[in-house]
């Protein structure tokens, strides 16, 4: 039987959204608010759903403390209380909470101790989230 | 293809063991989950449902109907329970017994909604998630 579990972690973390490749006037027109110089942050929440057969002597998909565990040293510790301009993953890439969705997919796909990743959702406030799926 | 989802709450007290494991492996697995005595949440369930907008009505399903067979068929044998005790699908004495996880209180809630959704005709059985907390939920879409 198949089944999914999923969990929700925060990061709290100041980013700016701003392309070199673009002009200044370009920037503020495509970023507003979030091109401001000086940055500006989120608690972000992540959510995580792993899928998977339910072991028949747990009942679990994923041990809870295992993927805690997983999600903490690969994405909350690179994250949490970090300006993700400066993280490597965004030094050529802008960190908007789409790109953030997909490398948090990338950094968890290979580590999960048991299961596999299915999605990963992006919280930016209480208005906007992004998710990205296993394809 | 319309997926429509309905959501109800219940509270409800569990314990996880595996009666066929020693007591110092079902604790060291388990951790605060396996005191024998329980410990309860507020769970949310959530019911959804796919199928296409009735070109008379508007609705994929009547949420008047669903929420009744959402009440019928599982808040009246898990809501104010406890699981373990009081639920055929979680007795221990049923052989071997299946530990009322998260993700098989998903599996549990599909298997008593999707018959009488089927059996309505219209929309079929989509996803069920259980959230145990607001942090901590399992989902389930009918994969055997």
């Amino acid at each position: 039987m198949r089944a999914s579990f999923g969990r929700r972690y925060m990061i709290s973390a100041s980013h700016r959204l701003h392309v070199d490749t673009l002009s200044v006037e370009e920037n503020r027109t495509t970023y507003g608010k979030c091109n401001n110089p000086n940055g500006h942050g989120h608690n972000y929440v992540v959510e995580v759903l792993v899928g998977g057969g339910v072991d028949p002597e747990t009942g679990m998909v994923i041990d809870l403390v295992a993927l805690d565990q997983a999600v903490r040293t690969k994405v909350i510790d690179r994250f949490d209380h970090t300006n993700l301009n400066l993280d490597p993953l965004f030094h050529n890439r802008v960190p908007t909470t789409e790109n953030l969705c997909r490398a948090a997919f990338g950094l968890l796909k290979d580590a999960l101790p048991a299961g596999e990743l299915e999605h990963v959702r992006v919280e930016e406030t209480e208005n906007n989230f992004f998710e990205c799926y296993a394809e | 293809m319309i997926f429509l989802t309905r959501r109800a709450t219940f509270s409800a007290s569990h314990y996880y063991w595996n009666p066929a494991w020693s007591e110092e492996r079902n604790r060291q697995l388990f951790g605060r989950c396996a005191n024998r005595n329980g410990h309860g949440h507020n769970y949310t369930l959530e019911v959804t449902v796919a199928g296409e907008v009735d070109p008379v009505t508007g609705f994929v399903v009547d949420l008047k109907w669903l929420k009744g067979v959402i009440e019928r068929e599982v808040l009246e044998a898990w809501d104010h329970r406890n699981l373990n005790l009081d639920v055929p699908e979680f007795l221990a004495s049923e052989g071997a017994a299946t530990i009322p996880t998260t993700e098989n209180l998903a599996i549990a809630a599909w298997k008593r909604l999707e018959p009488a959704v089927t059996a309505a005709g219209g929309a079929r059985l989509s996803r069920i998630r259980v959230y145990e907390t607001p942090e901590i939920f399992a989902e389930f879409r009918g994969q055997i």
